[in-house]
């Protein structure tokens, strides 16, 4: 197949671009975070809301503007969350989310698709004091 | 359609000196529409390379042997050259090889601005400048307290001359434009900017990037007191970049690199530096690649710069009327009918520059999407991002339809 293209377009993820889930806003989330991806403008703000021993996730939800990679990963993360403990979150890695897109992502891609996972991880970092930055951005990691 | 040729150019006879316009990715022939940011190699220009290789192959100016006279040679003619190709009639005394575009400004930037700017002074820029010259200024600038000044773009791609007029005044100490705007492809009028930049005894650098490669430039028409240039955007290779500066400024400039083959006399305690253009080209130079520049503005020649610009502005047009028709697609620049470079950057409304790049590669079309290095002007156009289809001598029409027809299947993939 080719290096990239509409391979990486397959039905579920333009699903998710289209009719994103989880799409808005929460009204008392436990923490709130920000990210971009400078080089495509991609933004995603996530809302979280953990349960009462803050160690699992209860529900997700998020906005955002960007490249069809972006969103939908974040649309698709966002449903991957619920229920998930925040120590599984923290685990993730690039590979977590290429299975979870269930296509090849092209390299010059992988920070739209991973976007939304270092949202929600860098958001559960400050929020338990373990980080101190505004926004994420895909920019610093690589 | 049935446009197998420009009226202008045999471009099939052109593309049999490109192999790599036969490369097929999934059975699909590759079209290349990148050229902004690089142009594809003619057999000639890969031959020279080989064959100086082959034959010529040795370090320039210090040798006394057979090889070392015929590269430094080869290589100095390479100069004289490149200054036909502009129209500098101080030959290789006018003529910096250096590594590319950005290069080039830097070197005005470190050699010229470093030294002579201060918190007194302004450099005028504009709106749609590459970051080549942008962020090099705007460096220069906090380095040395000068201010920079941004010439408008107007709504309709152009330069708002009325508002360059107002900036550039007798504070302005450097006036640095480009030529034909890698993102918009307007053609700016810089022999009227270097007008209103000498009435000001004001310099102007020309930013040739996209204006040299593929229309006639000629630097004393233009009265431009510098001009850049890089080789892999006009058939030669990558490594290679040309600075023009008016004899008498680059003699008055400091060298900007330090080293072998820019002296004249070393001692332990000072050096005196070489004649021109060699000030300007420390340690061993890019030989084999100047020299392979020299063919490439043959093979250029041989076509004729403005049959080049022609056939350019034939397919730039053609796209804009293609892309104009779709309704859903926002084309930057100025408007079909008004002159243009070889490029067109526009948005679909539905599709994301960066998704949309993706899937064309599905039907092996090549195209840029992102800022295209003109950041600050992308902000201005209030998007991040945009696609870029840019032509050359072996591009046709027919390639223009493929890119329209692969811009529908994005279209339909995202319905
Ligand atoms: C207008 C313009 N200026 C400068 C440059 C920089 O050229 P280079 O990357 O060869 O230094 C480019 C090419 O990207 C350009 O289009």
């Amino acid at each position: 197949m080719g290096i990239g293209g509409s391979d990486m377009y397959r039905q579920q993820i333009l699903d998710h671009y289209k009719n994103p889930r989880n799409y808005g806003e929460i009204e008392d989330p436990t923490f709130t975070h920000i990210g971009e991806n400078p080089m495509c403008g991609d933004e995603i703000r996530m809302d979280v809301v953990l349960d009462e021993s803050e160690e699992t996730i209860e529900r997700v939800a998020f906005q955002g503007d960007g490249c069809a990679i972006s969103q939908a990963s974040a649309s698709m993360l966002s449903q991957e969350l619920a229920g998930m403990a925040v120590e599984d979150l923290q685990a993730m890695d690039r590979d977590d989310i290429t299975d979870m897109l269930g296509v090849d992502i092209s390299p010059m891609r992988v920070k739209c698709a991973v976007l939304a996972e270092k949202v929600a991880q860098d958001g559960a970092e400050i929020y338990f004091g373990e980080k101190d930055i505004d926004r994420t951005t895909t920019e610093d990691d690589d | 359609m049935g446009h197998s040729e420009s009226e202008l150019l045999d471009v099939e006879r052109i593309r049999e000196d490109f192999p790599i316009l036969q490369r097929e990715f999934d059975g699909e022939q590759v079209v290349y529409l990148d050229n902004a940011a690089t142009t594809q190699t003619p057999e000639p220009v890969v031959e020279t390379i080989a064959d100086y290789y082959r034959t010529t192959n040795a370090n320039v100016h210090r040798g006394l042997h057979q090889l070392s006279q015929e590269a430094s040679v080869a290589y100095e003619n390479a100069h004289d050259r490149v200054a036909e190709f502009i129209g500098a009639s101080g030959e290789r005394e006018e003529i910096i090889f250096t590594k590319n575009t950005t290069e080039s400004e830097n070197l005005v930037a470190y050699a010229w601005g470093l030294n002579e700017l201060g918190p007194e002074d302004e450099v005028v820029l504009t709106e749609m400048e590459h970051h080549a010259s942008l962020v090099t200024w705007q460096q220069i600038a906090k380095k040395t307290g000068a201010t920079c000044r941004y010439i408008r773009v107007d709504e309709d791609g152009t330069l708002d001359m009325d508002h360059a007029r107002e900036i550039i005044t007798d504070d302005t100490a450097m006036v640095s434009v480009v030529h034909v705007s890698n993102t918009l492809g307007t053609v700016n009028p810089v022999s009227e900017l270097a007008d209103i930049a000498h009435d000001h005894d004001s310099y102007i650098f020309v930013d040739g990037a996209q204006s040299v490669p593929n229309r006639p430039v000629d630097v004393e028409e233009i009265d431009a007191d510098f001009l850049a240039f890089s080789g892999h955007k006009m058939a030669g290779p990558t490594g290679i970049g040309v600075l023009y500066g008016k004899k008498h400024l680059l003699e008055e400039m400091e060298p900007y690199l330090y080293g072998g083959e820019m002296i004249k006399k070393v001692t332990f305690e000072d050096a005196t530096w070489n004649d021109l253009p060699w000030k300007f080209e420390a340690g061993t130079p890019v030989i084999c690649q100047g020299i392979a520049l020299a063919e490439a503005c043959d093979y250029l020649d041989d076509i004729g710069m403005e049959r080049i610009q022609r056939h350019e502005e034939q397919l730039a047009q053609y796209a804009l009327e293609q892309l104009q028709d779709e309704g859903d697609v926002d084309i930057y620049g100025p408007a079909a009918g008004t002159e243009r470079g070889g490029l067109v950057a526009f948005n679909l409304e539905s599709v994301h520059a960066h998704d949309l790049s993706s899937i064309l590669n599905d039907s092996a079309v090549a195209i840029r999407a992102g800022d295209h290095c003109t950041q600050p002007l992308h902000d201005k156009m209030g998007v991040p991002a945009s696609a870029r289809a840019s032509f050359y001598i072996y591009n046709t029409k027919e390639e223009v339809d493929k890119l329209v027809d692969a811009i529908d299947d994005a279209r339909q993939l995202f319905a």
